[in-house]
């Protein structure tokens, strides 16, 4: 019996896509997802059974995994409900199916316990969003879903040799060949380092490309500038979190073997190119939704920097991962709205978002200060402990280059934000009916008030869901 | 049984350069098909004893590889009714000797790895790295939408050859998961192929420009 949090989306994908009513398939859509977060909380305190198998089992980074994605999804569900009612003229059959079967497959991820099961969820998540890109059906869009999925599975099938080289690292070292990941940590000392090598390596390029690292990031602004605002909240969020945990846990199963020092290098250098180009190319960005794409890209490369620092700073990456899902979730929502209210997504077409949006618009701005790492909010935290990491470890030269990337993004992101944000809107923007409303409006707040209160006073609950999955994830490294 | 192992991977390393220098689309998605029967064939021959498992792997690679998705790709090629010339950015005999090379480097590499004693891995590691290779080689120099769908069709077979040695490690679970993300990837794909087509009036990825910083 497959596990409730992975069945119950896929069902419901079934029946939303099978409901004739185009005003009930969004609200079953929320409805699954509230479902499907009373699940995951009753399974994270402990009072429902997790369920599944040896493939298909939920460990501490998994239930820290499908937390995450549950309650980012939720507030997703809550504002497509809004969304759809807006773009009422728009079919919506394929998009509520499509967002739920994206919720199952995220959850298949953090459920598998396998390698090979892992990829099968990772290029899963990607084929249940490449229809929810094209929800407008312009050309713009159909190019980016192109780009997207032709990037992506050429990826993630780089991704599926590299699992392949591990399980035959395996195989070489005279155990039995598995692609557990409890018995590939149990046997890494006897793993065959070239093949472990090479596949860390191809595994690294696949799942990047997922993540949007440079230099295979160049699918992410064109896909999540042309997708909903709502999609790139999933994708920025959820997706990339996903692809996060499976770069995570091979790190660990490498480091295990003795080949740490390879992968930390491979993955610090990454990590901080993608910091620095991402922040180069927002410099004179005029696409708010590109610009947020190019913020992910630089996001990820923080994660990267942060796993690629060694076992302590393990913490604090997965503490990022949650501010960045929640974070760039509630980003994207509120650019959805800015985007509707005036038409447009450039810094050409929108002036004074915070006049003709006051609570859109401002959310925006304090988004921008949560996202750039300022005070008081969550990544804040983040970054300093990932920082703080970097020092104990006198790695000077990392921690210079990763503040002068934060600026460069601050600089480059406050500078496009503000030009839409400030002054008087132009008279076109008029013309559009779009008002906040509370389902449009309430998701992404809560969102943001989430990444504010872990950047205040982080709950007992995170603190320990976060503090399990790190002892997890630092064994053997 | 080894020559004819030997000569099923002699087979398909001669499909990826029937892949990379014809001129013809309809021949590549032949190529392509006859590829995924090939490995049906190769993958219940690698495993001299009949479990009903290897069958199930090997039937269904040969259903979707051989037959259902040829079929699909068929289909979209009539209905965008597009020239059925591959028009490569890179000719066709540079990319064919560039596939050439390729497959002799696989086999240095896969001589300087360690490799199990068994009989397969010194045959099958050679021809998934260079299957791979070609893969790579017509996505990156083909200009039509479809034949990057193509690339990655023969890159993932190329994979699909390195899977034979871990048949152990997999369960049907997660084969049978790989074959159906495939599916359903080719299956979008093929919907995504119909919409260039009309949106842009032609399958080159050159018109596919209008995202740029």
């Amino acid at each position: 019996m497959p596990p409730l949090p992975v069945i119950l989306p896929l069902v419901m994908a079934v029946v939303v896509f099978a409901t004739p009513s185009k005003r009930w398939r969004p609200r079953l859509l929320a409805v699954t997802a509230a479902a499907h977060l009373a699940v995951t909380v009753a399974i994270l305190a402990g009072s429902a059974p997790a369920g599944g198998g040896a493939w298909l089992r939920l460990d501490a980074p998994g239930r820290l995994l499908l937390g995450v994605v549950s309650l980012l999804f939720l507030a997703c569900a809550l504002y497509s409900v809004g969304y759809l009612r807006y773009r009422v003229e728009r079919a919506n059959r394929r998009f509520c199916a499509c967002m739920l079967a994206a919720l199952g497959t995220m959850s298949l991820v953090a459920y598998a316990q396998h390698l090979g099961l892992l990829w099968v969820g990772i290029e899963a998540t990607t084929l249940a969003t490449a229809p929810l890109i094209y929800f407008n059906r312009t050309a713009r869009s159909i190019e980016a879903t192109w780009k997207y999925l032709v990037i992506s599975s050429v990826g993630i099938a780089l991704a599926l040799l590299g699992s392949f080289f591990v399980g035959y690292a395996a195989l070489l070292g005279g155990g039995e060949a598995s692609l557990l990941f409890g018995d590939l940590l149990g046997a890494a000392s006897g793993l065959s380092k070239p093949w472990l090598r090479a596949g860390f390596t191809l595994l690294l390029v696949g799942y990047g490309t997922k993540l949007g690292l440079v230099p295979m990031h160049t699918w992410k602004p064109d896909a999540y500038g042309e997708a909903p605002g709502v999609v790139g909240a999933i994708l920025a969020g959820g997706l990339t979190s996903c692809a996060f945990f499976a770069l995570l846990r091979l790190t660990q199963i490498t480091a295990a073997a003795g080949e740490g020092v390879y992968a930390n290098r491979l993955l610090v250098a990454m990590g901080l190119v993608s910091m620095g180009v991402a922040g180069a190319l927002m410099l004179g960005q005029r696409d708010l939704k590109r610009m947020l794409a190019y913020s992910s890209v630089e996001h990820m490369g923080i994660l990267v920097v942060a796993i690629g620092l060694g076992a302590g700073a393990t913490f604090a990456a997965l503490l990022h991962l949650v501010n960045n899902a929640f974070g760039k979730g509630a980003m994207f929502l509120a650019v959805g709205n800015i985007h509707r209210a005036f038409g447009g997504k450039t810094t050409t077409e929108v002036h004074g978002a915070i006049r003709r949006l006051p609570l859109s618009g401002t959310l925006f701005l304090l988004g921008l200060f949560a996202v750039t790492g300022s005070p008081p909010f969550g990544f804040f935290l983040s970054e300093l402990l990932i920082l703080k990491a970097a020092f104990a470890d006198h790695r000077w030269l990392v921690a210079g280059l990763f503040l002068g990337f934060l600026l460069l993004v601050f600089a480059g992101m406050g500078a496009t934000s503000l030009a839409a944000l400030q002054g008087r809107p132009p008279k076109s923007a008029r013309t559009s009916s779009y008002r906040d409303s509370f389902a449009t409006f309430a998701p992404a707040l809560g969102l943001l008030g989430l990444v504010l209160l872990f950047g205040l006073h982080l709950p007992e609950a995170v603190r320990t869901l976060i503090a399990d999955a790190a002892a997890v994830l630092e064994v053997g490294r | 049984m080894t020559s004819l192992l030997s000569s099923l991977v002699a087979g398909l390393l001669l499909v990826n350069l029937v892949a990379l220098g014809t001129s013809r689309i309809s021949t590549v998605v032949r190529s392509v098909a006859v590829q995924g029967v090939l490995l049906g064939v190769l993958a219940v021959t690698a495993h001299g004893s009949l479990s009903l498992r290897v069958l199930a792997v090997a039937l269904a690679s040969v259903l979707l590889k051989g037959w259902l998705i040829p079929r699909i790709l068929f289909r979209a090629l009539d209905q965008v009714a597009i020239k059925r010339e591959v028009e490569p950015s890179l000719g066709l005999l540079p990319s064919l000797l560039l596939g050439a090379f390729a497959t002799v480097l696989a086999v240095a590499a896969a001589s300087r790895l360690p490799l199990a004693e068994t009989r397969l891995a010194p045959l099958l590691i050679p021809a998934s790295l260079a299957t791979v290779a070609s893969g790579f080689i017509v996505i990156t120099t083909r200009r039509k939408a479809i034949s990057q769908v193509l690339g990655y069709l023969i890159l993932e077979n190329g994979i699909f050859i390195f899977g034979l040695l871990l048949l152990e490690a997999m369960p049907f679970l997660v084969e049978a998961g790989v074959l159906l993300d495939l599916f359903v990837g080719i299956f979008v794909l093929s919907i995504i192929l119909h919409h260039i087509n009309r949106e842009f009036a032609s399958l080159d990825t050159r018109r596919l420009s209008l995202l740029k910083e």
